[in-house]
Formats: structure tokens, sequence, C-alpha cells
């Protein structure tokens, strides 16, 4: 696009406030009038997994220093709330009756400052009879123990329940040469967001709750507040932010959000909240959380035909977001890249006494990524063959029309091949190959480990569209309305690329507003990848749509006929044809329309479906056969989102992408006693991978425009974790396949390797 | 108890109680928000500000220890609204997403740079261990620390 500023390196325009004075976060908020003489909210956790609550005891809390208020579920009168993906399951906001995970909160202690607030609540006497506890996914499957009583299972969701068709067995790979199969645990882990959750709540002299929240959707949010607040939309207004970081976990409001105006309410007094980060690592959602049982068969030259997963995903203690990924996320994306012509694929919800699982970075599609990818490397060790070589005998050819694959998923545009080929000659695998025997042949300490990915991936799936509006003010000035909601994407900049690239307005002159419930009443938010190719879009078009409606103005202005104005985008003004010193700039038609309400232009894009992001990585490990230990050494990645706006926010979003994955492949878990205590609760137990664990990381280029949008743009938030994590972990696997190992379960840790080493190096000895 | 401290250049004076922390210190008594809280256990580096010219956790000082030092938060960076040769650095190179890791980092690699001017990029790795970023992957952040060594 000759002379379009979209596609270049663009420096980000909300960087010099993050840079200088820092964001304001929720927790930063000391000057809004409506806060003033707040107190702060200490929510009571329960300790214990899995019990029943015979009392709680505040009277001693009550005594604490700078306690002003105490309240349980029953003081605020709370109400069983039914969970949206399993309306039979039900809790209140603060447990009765039971608990069932540690960091459920109870009760919620009010003080005059923040720092009273723990130890009051560590005051409050919660007697519980206990119950048998369940951590594990599959005892919990067949128990006797409930944790939702009323569900009569704690099997809260299955495929099978929405007619998805169940697996067949073994019968269906009786026509191959060759099966393998696989238990592959996608572990729990923790989300992370630098910025744990806060809000503030305060109820104006209107009777209106004006609610702050960190937040990745505050529309959405704002509907769960207004149902748990009993009141009417337009009586809430919410308000984002600076966000410091969500990754699928700040979706949805969590109960200690919707009660934070009932609380508010109650004490006749604003009120602040902002978690621990001890808090955080319990009671903010966890990801992933899947054990798989996979099947994969074909032919001993390496063509795969048959792919059967059950997939038994960890709901948690809720029935939230995170029930529903397997069947409509992991399901539907299971067979990836790879042309199998049979599929079959059956997911299992199951309840248990840990923190409620919810969306994480690629939210389902990792973990099907992970399952055909590692299965993948297990037909190819099968059969002896390069695990290249065999994804590239499976792949599906390059299609520019929508291809459907057996599970039933139809996907835009792809050409995984290129992609692959890309990723191998960049990292020049043979080289790598060829240091890799030799090493295996010197029987070095060090060996070598090179892993391999190819993926697709569904983003903007389940999103409708979104809207955007754009208003032109009295000095020229363009604001950009979005319902999507920044929290390190860069939209600021990202918009205002495509609004000036279309009204000629000097970025400097575009600001951009979201996640405000009053300026922005519509909205999808940030997640699942959407933004750029529905709320970019919105503006995108918007844009379009406002020149046009613009250039009647000026036509009317200038007394001349429509179609013979121009539109001089370089001056951003428009002039009759022949005569462009008579001319009129925005800021001379948003004067002219001051009394007309203004220059502004509303539009709602909607959506032509969802977009395919595909790409390949490798990566290359070096494994310490002594002590188990993977030193990450090179991560190459080539992901394909179509039409790319700023390379520099794109590159961005993958590398942050690589390193989650990397750190789900080597060092993160989230991890449970017996008894469900949590063992990883704060961030010196939780492996949270750092600078000096991972390598710089090579991003190589392709794109391929999606024509389901204008932009041609498909989504890039998520793709970098997808690919990365099956590469890391294919990596550590084959850095030891020459002595039989044919899978390590996520993380990688030192612990695990070593002792797949030894059982593998006993076994060669014995 | 009473303590003074200097802060970005100005001279600070409360009373506070014995258990504050500096970060609290310089976020709830100075409302200097820059500086931010990331966890509770000295693991994030969220907090990182300069101690007579060094990088230390704010919260893993009180602000009594601090009685009679220099402080240098975020705020303290850009001199006559022109940024830190390292500030610049992280904005050329999109170091920062979310920006809450940000000032810390910042600061961080201010005090890495003085002491050593010329690191590798394992030397910056290893020096921003303490220093956690969920956004960036770190890469762009060892860019920008590489970046403003050259400048």
């Amino acid at each position: 696009m000759a002379g379009s500023i979209l596609g270049n390196r663009v420096l980000r325009k909300e960087d010099p406030k993050f840079l200088t004075t820092g964001g304001v976060y929720v927790d930063d908020l000391n000057n809004e009038p409506l806060l003033v003489g707040a107190l702060h909210a200490t929510f009571v956790r329960s300790t214990v997994a899995h019990a029943n609550i015979l009392s709680i005891d505040i009277s001693e809390a009550l005594e604490s220093p700078g306690v002003v208020a105490v309240y349980t579920a029953e003081d605020l009168g709370l109400e069983p709330v039914a969970a949206t993906f399993n309306p039979t399951a039900k809790r209140t906001l603060l447990a009765t009756g039971k608990v069932r995970y540690v960091g459920e909160p109870v009760a919620v202690v009010l003080t005059q400052l923040a720092n009273q607030g723990e130890d009051a609540a560590e005051k409050v006497i919660i007697d519980y009879d206990m119950l048998d506890v369940l951590v594990d996914i599959e005892q919990a499957m067949t128990s006797t123990t409930l944790i939702y009583e009323e569900c009569g299972s704690n099997v809260v969701f299955d495929s099978t329940a929405l007619g998805m068709p169940d697996n067949t067995g073994d019968a269906m790979f009786a026509d191959c040469e060759v099966v393998v199969k696989g238990r592959f645990v996608n572990q729990r882990v923790a989300p992370c967001p630098l910025e744990v959750r806060g809000s503030a709540a305060a109820w104006d002299k209107d009777g209106r709750l004006i609610q702050w929240l960190s937040t990745q959707h505050a529309q959405g949010a704002r509907d769960a507040i207004q149902k748990s607040n009993g009141i009417e939309l337009d009586q809430l207004r919410v308000i984002t932010p600076d966000v410091g970081g969500g990754f699928g976990a700040k979706i949805g409001a969590y109960p200690e959000e919707m009660l934070l105006g009932v609380i508010a309410k109650k004490a006749g007094k604003p009120v602040r909240w902002t978690e621990t980060r001890s808090e955080s690592m319990t009671a903010l959602g966890h990801g992933r959380a899947q054990i798989q049982y996979v099947t994969i068969g074909g032919t001993k030259a390496g063509k795969v035909t048959a792919y059967q997963m059950h997939v038994l995903q960890d709901s948690g203690a809720w029935v939230d977001i995170g029930a529903i990924l397997a069947p409509f996320m992991t399901r539907p994306m299971a067979s990836g890249v790879y042309d199998i012509p049979k599929i079959e694929i059956r997911t299992t919800s199951v309840a248990t006494n840990t923190t409620p699982v919810v969306a994480y970075r690629g939210a389902g599609r990792p973990e099907a990524t992970a399952a055909v990818e590692r299965a993948m490397d297990m037909f190819a060790a099968e059969i002896g063959k390069d695990p290249a070589e065999v994804r590239r005998m499976n792949l599906i050819p390059k299609f520019l029309e929508p291809h459907s694959t057996a599970i039933g998923q139809t996907y835009d545009v792809g050409d995984y091949e290129e992609s692959l080929n890309r990723v191998l000659a960049a990292s020049d695998y043979t080289k790598l190959r060829a240091e890799q025997a030799a090493r295996r042949a010197s029987g070095s300490v060090k060996q070598l480990g090179i892993g391999v990915s190819v993926y697709v991936e569904i983003t903007a799936g389940n999103s409708p569209g979104e809207s955007a509006k754009i208003e032109i003010t009295q000095d020229g000035r363009a604001v950009v309305y979005t319902g999507t909601s920044p929290h390190g994407q860069g939209h600021v900049t990202s918009w205002a690329m495509i609004a000036s690239d279309t009204t000629g307005i000097p970025m400097d002159k575009i600001d951009v507003v979201w996640g405000d419930t009053d300026l922005v009443p519509k909205g999808g938010g940030t997640m699942g990848s959407r933004s750029l190719q529905q709320g970019g879009v919105a503006v995108h078009v918007a844009a379009g749509e406002l020149v046009e409606q613009a250039r009647k103005h000026a036509a009317r202005l200038l007394e001349a006929n429509e179609e013979d104005v121009i539109f001089d985008k370089a001056a951003a003004a428009f002039h009759v044809a022949g005569t462009p010193a008579v001319a009129k700039s925005w800021a001379d038609l948003s004067i002219a329309l001051a009394q007309d309400g203004g220059l502004v232009q509303e539009t709602d894009y909607v959506s032509q479906g969802a977009t395919f992001p595909f790409g390949a990585h490798v990566s290359v490990v070096e494994v310490d056969t002594e002590t188990g230990q993977v030193k990450m050494l090179r991560h190459v990645a080539c992901d394909d989102a179509g039409k790319v706006l700023n390379p520099l926010l794109l590159e961005g979003q993958i590398h942050g992408g690589i390193a989650q994955g990397a750190a789900q492949a080597l060092l993160e878990e989230v991890r449970y006693d017996t008894d469900g205590n949590p063992i990883t609760s704060n961030l010196a137990d939780y492996a949270f991978i750092s600078a000096a664990e991972l390598p710089s990381f090579e991003v190589i280029h392709m794109e391929t425009p999606t024509p389901r949008n204008p932009l041609g743009a498909k989504g890039i938030g998520e793709s970098g974790t997808i690919g990365s994590t099956p590469a890391v972990q294919s990596a550590v696997v084959d850095a030891l396949a020459h002595l039989g190992v044919r899978h390590i379960d996520m993380p990688t840790t030192p612990q695990r390797v070593w002792e797949e080493i030894r059982k593998h190096t006993a076994k060669g000895n014995s | 108890m009473k303590v003074n401290i200097t802060v970005n250049g100005q001279p600070t004076e409360h009373d506070v109680e014995p258990r504050t922390l500096l970060v609290h210190y310089i976020r709830e008594t100075l409302k200097l928000t820059g500086t931010n809280v990331g966890c509770d256990t000295s693991s994030c580096g969220a907090c990182t500000v300069h101690l007579n010219g060094e990088a230390v956790k704010s919260c893993t000082i009180l602000a009594a220890q601090a009685d009679g030092c220099s402080v240098t938060t975020i705020e303290g960076m850009s001199k006559d609204g022109v940024m830190h040769p390292m500030q610049q650095a992280f904005m050329e190179n999109h170091g920062l997403q979310c920006g809450f890791c940000t000032p810390g980092m910042v600061m961080a690699a201010v005090s890495l740079l003085k002491e050593n001017a010329n690191p590798t990029e394992d030397d910056i790795r290893i020096g921003l261990e303490g220093n956690l970023c969920r956004c960036t992957g770190y890469h762009n952040i060892v860019q920008s620390v590489l970046a403003a060594a050259k400048k």
C-alpha cells in the first residue's frame, strides 16, 4: 500500500506515559473524588479445599484495629447463582454451606487502612467439617464424593451430552499398520499477569454504581456486576484504568468484583480492593489443566489415517469457561494442520477441589496442538522417520478457498508447508540434525534436542463483530471509541494508525477511548486474538464511512456536487476538483456541524467468520544428561497472521507468546498436595519464567491474508504460545530420543528429565 | 517514627509506622504510583527503585532503613521532559507492553549498565533475572538494554 502508514514499524503512542510516570492501574487511583474516604476490602478465604462450614465467628475480627465491618454471605443476603455453563451447579459469591477450594472467598473485612485488612481477616474464625478432597481429575470422575451434589456427578460438562459423537475405541484403528498411544498431561498453569486483580466501587449521589476494574472486557463485566447488584444497566458504569496484563484470566468478572458494589452499598462508603499475589495465585483462574488420552494410527510409510483423543478437562471448583474450552476449542482444532481422514474427539470436564479453570492465552487451542504434535512425534519415532518429514507428508496442502476437516471445522486459508519450509531453512535444520548426530556419537553430556511444531489455530471464532465510533473535535482531532480493551497490545497506536491511514489526520491528533461503559456501551473486549481483525477492522470501516459522510457535508459547504468533491488525504481536507485552495478541513466540518450533533461516525462491523492463523516453530535445547537440566538455545518461529499492521507490535505478541509457551513446556506448573493445599501459591514457589531461562527469539515473517476481513488480518495474540509449547517440549524429548525416550510430560523439569534419563540408561545397562 | 528521605531530588519528611516498607512510603505516603507492587515475596522486581544510586526492590526495605538516603523512582528519571536514554531505548525497541513491570525493569536496567557498561546478552538476562515480565518474553527488553548500552 504505497503511501500508507499501515505495515510500518510505528512506535507506540502510549509508551511515554508508562515509561515516565507509570501507568495508572486501579490501585493507583488517588485522584478520584468518588473514592475519597474509601474503605479497604480484604476477603477471608477458605484455607481448606473441601469442607462443610459449621460456623463463622467474626467477633474477634471486629475488634481488630481499623475494622469497620465484616460481612458474610448471610449479611449481604446472597442467594445461590447458577454456573453459566452448567446451570445445575450453584454457589453463592461468598461461600455458604461448604467451601470447595483453597482461596474461595468466604467473608469480607472492611478496614480504614489497606494494611489492617490481612491482620483482621486472620481473626475470622471459620469452623469446618472436613470432606474428602478431590484434586486428581480421574479420581474425581468416578468418586462418590460430589463437589456439587446437585449435579449428581463431578462430570460437569461432556461433549457427548452436546450431541457430539462418542469415541469408538480401538475399532477405529483396525486397518492401521502402526498405532501409537499416549497419555499426555497438559498441566495446570497460572496466568500471572504482573498486575493482580483490583477494583474500586462507589455509589454516586444519583444512586449509580461506578466501578473501576482491572479487566479485559468492561462491557462483559458490567453485565455480570449489574446482575449481582440487582440494578438496571444504566445504573452502572464500569471504568477500565490501565490494566497490567490479563492473558485471558481477566475476561470475566470474579465473585470479589461482582460483590464490591454490594459491599460498598452495605457499608455506605466507597470500597477499594487489591488482592495480594498469594491470593491471586489461588483466586485468579488457572489455565490448561487437561489429561489427554491419544491414539494415532497410519501406515509404516508415514501417512496418518486415524486420530482419536479423549480429553479430560479439569474444571476446578466451578463451571467457568475452562469447562467448555475442551469441547468448543480443543475438539474442533484437534487435527490441526494435518489431513487426517478419520478423527474422533470426546471431551469430559470434571470438577475438582482446585481453583476454577478459565481462559489462558490460547485457551483450548494450545492443548489441541500440543496433543497432536506429541502424537505426530511419537508416530514418527515409531516408524523411524524424521518428525519434520512425517509432518510434511501429512499436512493439508496449500488452500486459498475454505477447507473443511474431518472433525467439521472450516479453515479460511493456509499454506502450512511453506511455514514449515521457512522455519526449517531459517533454523538450518539439516545442520542441527548433523550436530545432534555428532554429539550423540561422541557421547557428550550436553545432548542437543530439536523440536518441530506446525500449528493452526482459530481466532475470533465466537465473536459476532465489533463496534467503533470516530468523533471529530472542533480542533480537528479524532477520538476513536473502541469496544476492544488493550492491556499491553497497543491499540492506542494501532487504531490511530488505521484511522490516520483513511482520514489523513496525523496519529498524534488521534485519541483512543476504551473500557468505559458510559463512553463505549457496546464492546467485545480483548481476548481470543480478536482485536485487530474485528475492533481494528471496525475502526477501518468507520473511518471510511466517516470520509464519505464528511464528503457530503463538504459538498454542501462548498456548494458543489458530492461527486466533484475530492478528499485530499495528505492535506486531510476536502475541496472541489481543480480548486484545492478552497478546502474544508476536518476542523471546519466539525465546527460547521456543531449544532447538528457534530461530526461522528459509528459503525457496527459484523464478522465474516473466524480466521485461522498458522505457522511452524523450531526449538533447540541442550539437555545435560547428568543433571537433567534443560537450556533453551534457540527458538525460530514463523507465524502467519495474515496482513500485518505493525510488525513491531506483531513481533512483541509473538515474543511474549513464545515465552509463555516455553514456560509451560519447561518450568511452570500449579501444584496441590493431596489435601488440596496449593504448594505453588506465590512467585517464589511458582516457577514464573525469567529472562535468564530464555534465549532471544528468531521471528520469520509470512503473510497469507485472510479474505474474511478488509484488512486481511488474522489474530496474533496467542499464536506464539500455541506453536512454541509443543516445539520446546518436543525438543527436550528429542534430545533423549536416542536413549529410547518417547515422551516427557510438561513441565520438563530437571527432576523429570533426569528420572527419564535414569530409567532409560538403567534399562540399557541391565 | 519520623523519616527523612530525599526522593527524586526533593527532601521528604513523614511520620511512618516502623513496619512501613519503602514501597508503601513511595506509593501511599508520597503518592508516586509509578513504582508498582507485583508480588509479596520479593520475586517480581516491579517495585525496583534506586537507593543511593543502586537498584533495590523497595519491598525488601523498610522506609526507616532509607532514612537519610536518596531514592530515585521512575518519576525521577526524565529530566526537563527528556527521557533517560534507557527510557528512550525501551520506547524505540518496544520493550514494554502492559507497562506494569516497566518502571522496575527500567530502574534495574539502568543500575545494571552502571555496573557493566558493555554487557553481553547473557549478562543482561542474568542481571534482570529478578525482574519478571509476562508480556514481552524479555526479547525486546534485552534489545532495549543492549541499545541503551550503545547510546
